[in-house]
């Protein structure tokens, strides 16, 4: 095994509050990675850094084999490294369809052409109907419940071929069926190929799904392991108790 | 080198005025998100004001600014509470943007019916008394303006730094929600904060009165300039609007006296494109955004 | 384009044809012209000011640089008179290569600093138009020859002109929509951020829609200057004019094809009313001040969009009873409502 991500020394300062301090770790090719710990630990702060949608203050990035010298997240989610937010960021006026084929990385010339071509509806549909949003593609995404933005915006950010996806707390908010379902597509879509690095509070998922689990407190790792192996971690504990 | 140095004085004396219009201008962009394009029209409404106390009943334009400060206040309390306040939140920057723009259309065409579009000037009789200091002109009425707007941005210090009512408005800059939380009235504060930032329009105003000739239409040509100095320091900073005053007031002195009047205002706009282009986010913003 | 859409176009555009055969008093076909030109601008507008979300104040600049630039080339002769129409092109590229470097630097930010750039621009043009006395005569103003067409016909060249630069604009506008590049500008209006992170050519759309939109305009600018025979930089670089582009944009419907067209043929003939009504100017800007506080307060989202929501929601009382979709995702009685609001986003 190789590691797909490398973080090395990552840090981030707001004001007088540091909120990723010297942060490495990384996550190995084929794995589902979780990155756990209590509330305002730097999980998502961590994720901005690493897709490029905010600037590290120190510390290097490196993807894929290469270095990330400048992170954009456009030339990140072009060369693989794709993203969800923890609100599911979509783009309501578009239909569903539309939500897939405006996160395809389309190119220059592209612009020119179609606004959803033959080939666009067919991938599209072809994703739309793995994840069972078929009958919804023709729907505008703002008529959509919150756990179908969800787990639209996940498909989406498939559509680009991703060889690593950052997952940022994909069940929160969400009824268990819809939990359930997002594991499903988690595990489907994992047995194809792609390394998943997942932010996520429920314990029970993140215990079942995930191998390894990286803890983060106060804007750095303080242990990384087997699931079972990090849950009896008595430093993972006290931070999770605020000792 | 005379006339370099000579360039120099009146560019700092009247960069002030402009640094009072802006800091209006910036206090309510800081508060609500909202370009004001109105701020020009009310710099200009207010002139007219003093001009007509002048001329009407001899009230010295400095004094008038007791009697037009308070009525551009309410005025500006009038036009957020009537105007801003009810529009749409989805599309409220937008719209408040174009809002502004139809209150400066409407003062516009109000004063060209009051007052004809010809050019007028206060005089209130010292407008050309100058004193000659080491061999340079200093103009009094630019020195007393100049000496006005920093005893105005001092006293505008205070009242964001030392009231209650300055730190709901620090604390409604920095996180509108949270001061919201704390219990901060953030409309009562968005209606008074632009009442406030109109009435930084009503100093300016008189001294800019006296100083240039304006008609119902220079609003356009203040408008612009405030929005260069704004974006220049930084939307959101009153230090830096200030600081980007100075800059813009002594710069136009200097191409005006080195090249011509005519590409000053060409000159600020270059400047403000290579400004956006190396620096995004203004000579003084990000770090000190949400500082006041 | 669905039957209806080419319908509509047709009808519109077939109409518009054959007005200039159908009237008689001179005021009307200038009335027409005028409405024609302002449909156009504001369907230019439209391109950077709705598709984009970034609403420039700035496009009068771009209509005065097509106004000189034909007053500048033909002050004299004009020949036959109908060669300014084919420079025009040219006038079109050249405005909207002018643009790019400001659009791309302006865009870098965000939609404030646009219009506070686009703003500035307008009143440097404007300030630039009334000092540059050589090459623009100053606030003397400067003409344009006058084309040797026969007086009963002379306005038709001038109608034509601006009929077929509205059908360009609108042109422009669909092929935008039914590309990717409008696909690319509505994610980039609602979440520009999250556009770029699925990659989107945010930048290149963004500027691409401004220097489309500006060149159109200034093309407009061009035969507006042609046709008034005399220019001054009051009226050639008016920050009316931009007031004008974005009002009928937003009366009609920001992004929507007719929106703006719409827009264009109610307020037009109203502001001619207006200034007919109450010829001298200051009534009629507060007139034109309180049309616009209106349409903002009371009718935010324009005529079209708003016709269409309520479309939608008598549909969906109609549909009441349609069962839902079978997904295997959480059902709920939302996706009903986007049907019927999907099918009236395809109406339009």
């Amino acid at each position: 095994m190789s590691a797909l991500l490398e973080v090395a020394g990552l840090t981030k300062r707001f004001g007088g509050v540091t909120a990723v301090n010297d942060c490495s770790f990384s996550v190995e090719q084929g794995t589902i990675t979780a990155l756990i710990g209590p509330n305002g630990s730097g999980k998502t702060t961590a994720f901005n850094m690493i897709t490029g949608y905010l600037k590290a203050d120190s510390g290097g990035i490196r993807f894929d084999g290469h270095d990330v010298r400048k992170p954009d997240p456009a030339r990140l989610y072009r060369a693989g490294l794709s993203r969800t937010f923890q609100q599911a960021r979509i783009f309501p006026e578009l239909s569903v369809r539309e939500n897939l084929v405006v996160a395809s990385g389309f190119g220059w010339a592209d612009l020119f052409g179609r606004r959803v071509s033959g080939r666009d509806r067919a991938s599209a549909n072809e994703t739309l109907d793995e994840f069972r949003l078929g009958a919804l593609a023709d729907l505008r995404a703002a008529d959509l419940s919150y756990g179908q933005r969800k787990l639209l915006e996940f498909a989406a950010v498939l559509m680009s071929k991703p060889k690593l996806v950052l997952l940022d707390e994909p069940t929160a908010g969400v009824n268990p069926v819809m939990i359930d379902t997002m594991e499903r597509h988690v595990r489907a879509r994992h047995a194809e190929g792609v390394t998943f690095l997942i932010v996520e509070h429920d314990m029970q998922l993140v215990m079942r799904l995930c191998d390894p689990v990286i803890v983060l407190d106060r804007g750095a790792p303080i242990a990384s392991g087997k699931p079972a192996e990090v849950q009896a971690n008595p430093l993972v504990v006290d931070a999770y108790l605020g000792a | 080198m005379h006339s370099l140095i000579q360039a120099l004085i009146l560019g700092i004396l009247t960069s002030g005025v402009y640094a009072l219009m802006a800091s209006g201008q910036t206090l309510i962009f800081g508060i609500m998100k909202v370009i004001n394009l109105a701020q020009g029209a009310f710099v200009v409404l207010s002139a007219y004001l003093s001009y007509s106390l002048l001329t009407a009943w001899g009230i010295d334009p400095f004094l008038s600014i007791l009697i037009t400060t308070p009525v551009l206040f309410a005025l500006g309390v009038g036009i957020q509470w009537a105007l801003l306040r009810p529009l749409h939140k989805d599309d409220a920057a937008e719209l408040s943007l174009l809002v502004t723009f139809a209150v400066a259309l409407g003062l516009e065409g109000l004063l060209s019916a009051t007052y004809s579009t010809t050019f007028r000037s206060i005089q209130p009789g010292y407008e050309n008394f100058s004193w000659t200091v080491l061999g340079y002109q200093v103009n009094a009425v630019r020195l007393f303006a100049f000496v006005l707007s920093l005893l105005m941005l001092a006293a505008l210090y205070l009242l964001l730094q030392r009231t209650k009512f300055g730190r709901a408005i620090r604390a409604t800059v920095q996180n509108p929600m949270a001061a919201q939380l704390l219990g901060v009235n953030s409309r009562l504060v968005a209606a008074l904060g632009f009442g406030l930032g109109a009435a930084t329009a009503a100093a300016a105003g008189a001294v800019f009165g006296i100083i240039t000739p304006f008609n119902s239409g220079s609003h356009y040509d203040l408008i612009s300039r405030l929005l260069t100095i704004v974006v220049l320091g930084g939307l959101g900073s009153i230090g830096g609007s200030i600081i980007a005053a100075l800059v813009m007031g002594v710069g136009t002195a200097l191409v005006s006296a080195l090249a011509s009047p005519i590409w000053s205002d060409f000159t600020f706009f270059v400047v403000l494109l290579l400004v956006l282009l190396l620096r995004p986010q203004g000579l003084l913003g990000a770090k000190i955004r949400g500082a006041l | 384009m669905t039957r209806a859409g080419l319908i509509r176009a047709a009808v519109f555009f077939g109409l518009l044809l054959v007005m200039p055969f159908a009237i008689g008093p001179q005021w009307v076909m200038n009335l027409l012209i005028f409405t024609i030109m302002y449909a156009g601008l504001a369907s230019s507008w439209n391109l950077v000011g709705g598709y984009a979300g970034y609403p420039s104040l700035g496009h009068a600049a771009f209509f005065g640089v097509g106004a000189y630039s034909v007053a500048l080339i033909f002050r004299d002769s004009v020949g036959d008179g109908y060669a300014p129409f084919f420079v025009l092109p040219l006038i079109g590229i050249g405005a909207a290569l002018l643009s790019v470097p400001i659009g791309w630097i302006a865009m870098r930010t965000r939609a404030d600093v646009f219009a506070i750039v686009t703003i500035t621009l307008l009143f440097v043009a404007q300030s630039l138009a009334y000092n540059l006395r050589d090459l623009t005569g100053g606030a003397q103003g400067m003409g344009v020859a006058v084309p040797p067409f026969p007086i009963e016909t002379y306005t038709w060249p001038f109608y034509y002109a601006m009929l077929v630069l509205l059908a360009v604009a609108m042109g422009i506008s669909f092929y935008f929509r039914r590309s990717k590049i409008g696909l690319s500008l509505s994610a980039v209006r609602a979440d520009e951020d999250k556009a770029h992170g699925v990659g989107v050519h945010v930048g290149a759309v963004k500027v691409l829609a401004f220097a489309v939109s500006v060149g159109v305009v200034a093309m407009i600018g061009g035969v507006w200057a042609f046709y008034i025979g005399f220019i001054y930089p009051a009226f050639a670089v008016d920050p009316l004019i931009t007031i004008g582009m974005v009002l009928m944009t937003f009366l009609g419907g920001r992004a929507t094809l007719w929106g703006p067209v719409i827009g264009a043929f109610i307020l037009v003939p109203a502001q001619q009313f207006f200034a007919y009504q109450f010829g001298a100017s200051q009534f009629y800007l507060l007139a034109y001040a309180a049309i616009f506080l209106i349409i903002m307060l009371v009718l935010p989202r324009g005529i079209l969009p708003t016709i269409a929501g309520r479309l939608s929601r008598w549909r969906l009382r109609r549909l009441g009873d349609v069962p839902i979709p079978d997904v295997a995702t959480e059902s709920d009685s939302e996706a009903l409502a986007g049907q019927a609001a999907d099918s009236e986003g395809k109406a339009r």
